[in-house]
């Protein structure tokens, strides 16, 4: 495949943050597309992982950050399981979506960020995860209460939900490591 | 044998089944699981998708508690058993880890608890003719799909399970069991679980979709799941698959604890079979006595 950077529309590499960020040595990769071809996702995103290092080798800036793969990847691990030279691609994924965060690059559809922040919160608060008060926070935020409300009532049938949230005695710790953490918030 | 007990955040909600089965199982063997006072979430996907020394500290929270019973960690779920063996991993490997994590806990952490899934125990520990031994049912006649989803088995460096391609733990399990165990392609794929509760949820139906597919396309007449999250994904998203596609498969997905509680003469109830959404007759109608 070619890989087609065009000039001036690159800005600053961003390159060495993600190395920086990730601890992955990416001048290791060298285009086997082991990864790619074992991605779970790469039949439903643009880019497969190899072209994500490759794009990076080359001097990508920031519009890598609004590459579809970073939200489309489900953290299978296929890739670093694979890779011959042991790249961690997980992480370098991690770094890329941190960054898209950051750097406020476009959220396609699918708001993995609201969901995580929305998960993350509720395990500040009680310590452990609570499915419906993740589930109000994050459907108020995308709007999308149709999405399986049509299989609520069977989920509540079954007892597949807490009413309650369960309460961690260790919260403390839990509030302390998220305090520590600079990106949890 | 006694360990202690990580039953993480599924437990208490949509894997009520994985927990009680696997207690009622471990009481019948006689193995003992002391839940983890006061233990909290390992912070799954969202953590390390977050933040390394969060994604790190949260598991290594619960390390500590085990370390402080003196026992080794048993954990039902391939995710969290995967952030608990990559925060090992990271701070016997990454020295400014182990100091970021033992800032964060308050005190040092030396990643030295040891954890293991409950498949690893029964094969490992107790071992398979032990277990032969106890099984007073067996289900002779059934065809079972071991699916093991991606975490349990990857990366393998950090967990350390079985081998990474083409695990055999499960399948050895059923074969106890007198079922036919299969060989399928789709064994460690991933069904997308950590995009689920998105609204990327399309995606997640067509990897759902694929994994029962092939399961059917090779005869099986259920899965066995050693997750919550595989569970209750391959479960539950038979009716967007049938909505999307028109593909109806009703493919029992049944938790390995379940299938070994029932050929211990477990009751249904005691193993949580009726929390099933597609309903495992099948199975439970083909449990004969041991000859
Ligand atoms: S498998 Fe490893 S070396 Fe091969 S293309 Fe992917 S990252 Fe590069
Ligand atoms: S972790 Fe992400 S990039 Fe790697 S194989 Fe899985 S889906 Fe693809």
């Amino acid at each position: 495949m070619t890989i087609r950077i065009k000039k001036g529309q690159t800005g600053k590499s961003i390159l060495n943050t993600v190395i920086e960020m990730s601890g992955v040595d990416l001048s290791l990769c060298y285009q086997c597309k082991k990864c790619s071809c074992g991605c779970t996702v790469s039949n439903h995103a643009k880019s497969p992982p190899s072209e994500i290092i490759r794009r990076l080798q080359l001097g990508a800036g920031n519009e890598l950050l609004d590459n579809d793969l970073i939200w489309s990847c489900v953290s299978c691990e296929t890739c670093y399981a694979r890779c011959p030279m042991g790249i961690d691609m997980v992480s370098v994924m991690d770094a890329l979506r941190r960054m898209a965060i950051e750097r406020k690059a476009a959220i396609p559809e699918g708001n993995v960020p609201l969901f995580n922040s929305a998960f993350l919160k509720t395990v500040k608060f009680f310590g452990r995860t609570y499915d419906l008060g993740l589930m109000a926070i994050y459907k108020i935020g995308t709007s999308s209460y149709v999405q399986d409300a049509d299989k609520l009532p069977l989920i509540f049938m079954k007892k597949k939900i807490a009413i309650l949230p369960s309460w961690s005695a260790n919260r403390k710790t839990v509030k302390r490591i998220f305090k520590k953490a600079s990106h949890g918030k | 044998m006694k360990y202690a007990y990580y039953p993480g955040c599924s437990s208490e909600s949509s894997a009520r089944d994985q927990h009680s089965s696997s207690m009622a199982v471990a009481k019948a063997l006689g193995i003992e699981f002391v839940e983890i006072e006061g233990w909290t979430c390992c912070g799954a996907t969202p953590g390390h998708q977050t933040d390394r020394v969060l994604a790190a500290s949260l598991p290594a929270a619960n390390l500590v508690l085990a370390q402080d019973m003196g026992l080794d960690i048993v954990v039902n779920c391939a995710a969290c058993y995967s952030r608990l063996k990559m925060a090992n991993y990271e701070v016997l490997n990454q020295p400014d880890m182990r100091e970021k994590v033992g800032d964060a806990l308050g005190s040092d952490y030396d990643g030295s608890v040891k954890v293991r899934h409950l498949v690893e125990i029964l094969l490992e520990d107790y071992g398979l003719e032990n277990l032969k031994t106890r099984l007073s049912h067996s289900l002779d006649g059934i065809k079972i799909a071991s699916y093991y989803g991606c975490l349990l088995v990857r990366p393998h460096e950090v967990t350390n399970f079985d081998d990474p391609e083409n695990p055999t733990s499960m399948d050895n399990l059923i074969s106890a069991m007198g079922a036919e165990s299969l060989d399928w392609p789709s064994k460690t794929d991933c069904c997308g679980n950590s995009l689920s509760l998105t609204t990327k949820s399309d995606l997640v139906v067509s990897l759902s979709d694929s994994i029962i597919g092939m399961a059917q396309a090779a005869g099986a007449d259920c899965i066995a799941v050693a997750c919550p999250l595989c569970q209750v994904n391959l479960d539950l998203r038979q009716i967007d698959i049938k909505k999307q596609t028109g593909r109806q498969y009703n493919m029992p997905i049944l938790y390995i604890t379940q299938l070994i509680g029932l050929c211990l003469g477990l009751s249904t109830e005691a193993l949580g079979l009726n929390k099933l959404v597609i309903a495992p007759s099948n199975i439970i109608n083909a449990v004969k006595t041991a000859a």
